[in-house]
């Protein structure tokens, strides 16, 4: 994707803003309760598309481990709620401990005990956890399949070790989050809920900003220029392994916030959040919504994942058909996804296929070379 | 000395179980460069035609051979995967080429659709649907190169696939009307029964084996001394080393790699039909079997080093062995009376689970050292 296509037309950006906002404060008011939890959980969801999309779209890592992170973020909002509320349970300590005997709360539970060490613990844990994963792989010069072969791993690493630890975490039962308190309420409880949507949305908006601000200037040239070619950046005396390193754990951080919000919405987390096909399908959303856009993203996890809750209501078999060809599809027609190609020349295109739309001549060889460019 | 050769025998077929499915994919991963997400899901087709064999075997016409069912079934496992490989070859991944990343997406897009056929779709006429496609893609070529140069070619192999959805359709409703297990779609796992000289176990020195286990080995064996064979000795294993050394020189040469990419695919994804045949002997057999072994089969493949087929044995050899020591905490047996710490974590990590976490993250403490795997691909280039 070259610099000219970043083009927005403003008119156009400011109205769909304009639109975007009115339907965010009109949502609560319009959806019933379900559905509005349904579009928390969705724009929750985005702030993790938001991080494939800038490790992804702008670095060129496909990691498939993002669940990782997203797990880790929501596990910790969940320690914080069981263990504030656990006061009428035995020894003081969340109820599922007693099921397996456990009578002494794991030391690692402890600094759960504060709220601000969580707050902060849902985004620096899984940063850090990212970074260090990222550092490891990138120091070698591990990249491009392997890289994501190698965070599918890890993945199963944490799945496992979650999954098995019935003593320290609740293993494959995960832990509730819908009956405990938070100020006093339960977090379950519908006006939590619709407090929980602003607080998603609001996010939702903030992550972009922080995103589009990572990505603009030379940060983000130097996150493209790896990308596009690795080899050059190096050379011209920029040592990617620290770029790719801070823009994992910058999404990684992203996904722990994303997972937390989501966690709340939904009542659980379980190790079935870091499952290998939740992971992949993260990508997916970036994928159809356009990489390299970061309005794509969240919509296409925005959009996806209503369509994946409407089409399962109605046709349970049919999901997998449709998302395994939305995958193809994407991947063989749409390489730049709905947004880039609505940004890029598609529509002009599709026109002059019609003949409604005169066609441009343009300098074969400038085409050439700029998709030679882009393809290395 | 027999608590060690148990351990070494129970490595053993850990080992050959990654090694025959991890083999398919370190020869379409390593020498094409190809992430196929999609083996996993071969390997499940591979399994469900044993399975699909095993039935029609118990029908009259058959039933005095059906302790040869499993043989048989390694065969047709072949086939049928390798089909729909080369299908998949010709309709996705000949466009992605060059784009793993993209490929990688697409064939998770195919497993799915795998995996929601399986379940949806009955698997008498799933075989039909297989049948067809086997028929369709390989009448054509089966034509005299007179007739296949013929301006009226293309009508030929219009209707030789019209030919092959009839009998795709007709073998179909002949399997669903006389076995009615097949007839109508499960979501349900299924069992494959060995025959009956595959139970039981073996003596060897003392120690019991079980005969299945024993098998997958025998399998794995073969499956390994074919495909070297067939790499090193003859023209299109020739051809195909050819083209993975340097795809531009032998295109110039006058190798068709276009057909090289397509043998390559099929062999490679007939391998995974194969290793399904094995897996159905050790569990049941669902849609989400091959799930299971695909990011194994992968790290087998990046341990080993990309295209080096010594280095999948070794690697699928070594994680066998190493799974077993860890995760039936085989070192406290042997050293009955170590530290306190030592054995508690021994004891923490010794599950199934538990071994899986610690052998994933020595593997990517090895790769630390030896990034490109245990025998890299040597060669001058700053990037491949």
């Amino acid at each position: 994707m070259s610099l000219s296509k970043i083009k927005f037309d403003k008119k156009l950006v400011l109205s769909f803003w304009i639109i975007l906002i009115a339907l965010i404060i009109a949502a609560p008011t319009i959806l019933p309760v379900f559905r509005l939890n349904l579009l928390g959980r969705y724009l929750s969801l985005s702030i993790v598309a938001l991080g494939v999309d800038l490790i992804w779209g702008y670095t060129g890592l496909l990691s498939l481990g993002q669940g990782i992170f997203f797990a880790l973020g929501g596990y910790c909002a969940a320690m914080y709620l069981q263990i504030t509320s656990s006061s009428e349970f035995p020894n003081n300590i969340p109820e599922f401990f007693a099921l397996y005997g456990v009578e002494k709360l794991p030391f690692f539970w402890e600094p759960f005990r504060s709220p601000v060490f969580t707050f902060f613990a849902i985004w620096i844990i899984p940063a850090l956890v990212a970074g260090l994963i990222g550092f490891l792989v990138f120091r070698n010069r591990i990249k491009g399949v392997y890289f994501s072969i190698l965070t599918q791993a890890s993945l199963l690493v944490f799945f496992n070790f979650f999954n098995g630890q019935q003593k320290l975490i609740n293993g494959t039962n995960g832990l509730k989050t819908d009956v405990t308190q938070l100020f006093g309420q339960m977090v379950g409880s519908e006006s939590m809920q619709r407090m929980f949507f602003w607080v998603t949305a609001i996010l939702v908006i903030a992550s972009w900003f922080f995103a589009k601000w990572v990505v603009k200037g030379r940060f983000g040239n130097i996150l493209i220029g790896i990308r596009d070619d690795e080899p050059r950046v190096r050379f011209t005396g920029y040592n990617p392994v620290i770029f790719k390193t801070i823009i994992f754990s910058i999404a990684g951080g992203l996904a722990g916030i994303s997972g937390a919000l989501y966690t709340v919405q939904s009542g659980i987390v379980s190790p079935q959040f870091m499952t290998v096909p939740f992971s992949i399908e993260m990508v997916i959303w970036v994928a159809v919504g356009g990489r390299g856009t970061l309005l794509g993203a969240i919509l296409g996890a925005v959009f996806i994942n209503y369509a994946k809750s409407l089409v399962s209501e109605a046709l349970p078999a049919s999901w997998m058909f449709i998302q395994g060809g939305l995958f193809i599809l994407v991947v063989t027609a749409l390489p730049e996804g709905v947004l880039g190609w609505i940004q890029g020349d598609g529509p002009r295109n599709l026109l002059q296929r019609f003949g409604l739309k005169r066609k441009i001549e343009t300098y074969p060889s400038l085409e050439i070379n700029n998709k030679e460019g882009n393809n290395e | 000395m027999e608590l060690l050769l148990d351990s070494l025998f129970n490595g053993v077929a850990i080992g050959s179980v990654l090694l025959v499915a991890a083999l398919g994919l370190a020869i379409v991963f390593g020498l094409m460069g190809v992430i196929n997400l999609a083996h996993g899901e071969l390997m499940m087709l591979g399994a469900y035609t044993t399975y699909v064999t095993q039935l029609i075997f118990k029908l009259p016409v058959l039933k005095p051979f059906y302790n040869s069912y499993i043989i048989v079934s390694i065969f047709l496992a072949f086939i049928v995967s390798g089909v729909v490989g080369i299908l998949l070859e010709k309709t996705i991944i000949r466009k992605l080429y060059g784009s793993p990343l993209e490929t990688l997406l697409a064939t998770w897009g195919v497993s799915l659709i795998l995996q929601q056929f399986v379940r949806s779709v009955p698997l008498a006429y799933g075989s039909g649907l297989v049948i067809s496609l086997i028929i369709g893609l390989f009448l054509p070529t089966s034509f005299p190169s007179k007739i296949k140069e013929s301006i009226n070619f293309k009508y030929i192999k219009f209707s030789s696939w019209i030919f092959a959805a009839l009998t795709g359709v007709l073998t179909g409703s002949i399997i669903s009307s006389s076995v009615s297990k097949l007839s109508r779609a499960s979501a349900r796992n299924v069992d494959v029964t060995a025959p009956s000289w595959m139970r039981g176990q073996v003596e060897i020195i003392g120690t019991a084996f079980p005969k299945t286990r024993l098998m997958i080995i025998v399998i794995t064996l073969i499956s390994v001394i074919a495909i070297t064979l067939f790499l090193n000795q003859s023209a299109w294993g020739m051809r195909i080393r050819a083209v993975t050394q340097n795809r531009k020189m032998s295109d110039c040469l006058g190798i068709s790699t276009e057909k090289v990419d397509i043998i390559t695919f099929g062999i490679g994804s007939g391998l995974a039909g194969v290793a399904g045949v094995a897996v159905s002997l050790l569990g049941s057999v669902g849609p989400n079997v091959g799930g299971n072994y695909i990011v194994g089969c992968f790290m087998v493949v990046v341990l080993g080093g990309v295209g080096n087929l010594l280095g999948t044995v070794l690697a699928s050899f070594g994680i066998g062995i190493m799974t077993d020591l860890i995760g039936a905490g085989r070192l406290l047996s042997i050293w009955p009376d170590m530290p306190l710490p030592l054995s508690n974590t021994i004891n923490f990590f010794a599950t199934t689970s538990m071994a899986r976490v610690m052998i994933f993250a020595l593997i990517v403490i090895f790769l630390q050292f030896k990034p490109t795997g245990l025998f890299p691909q040597k060669g001058r280039m700053v990037e491949n």
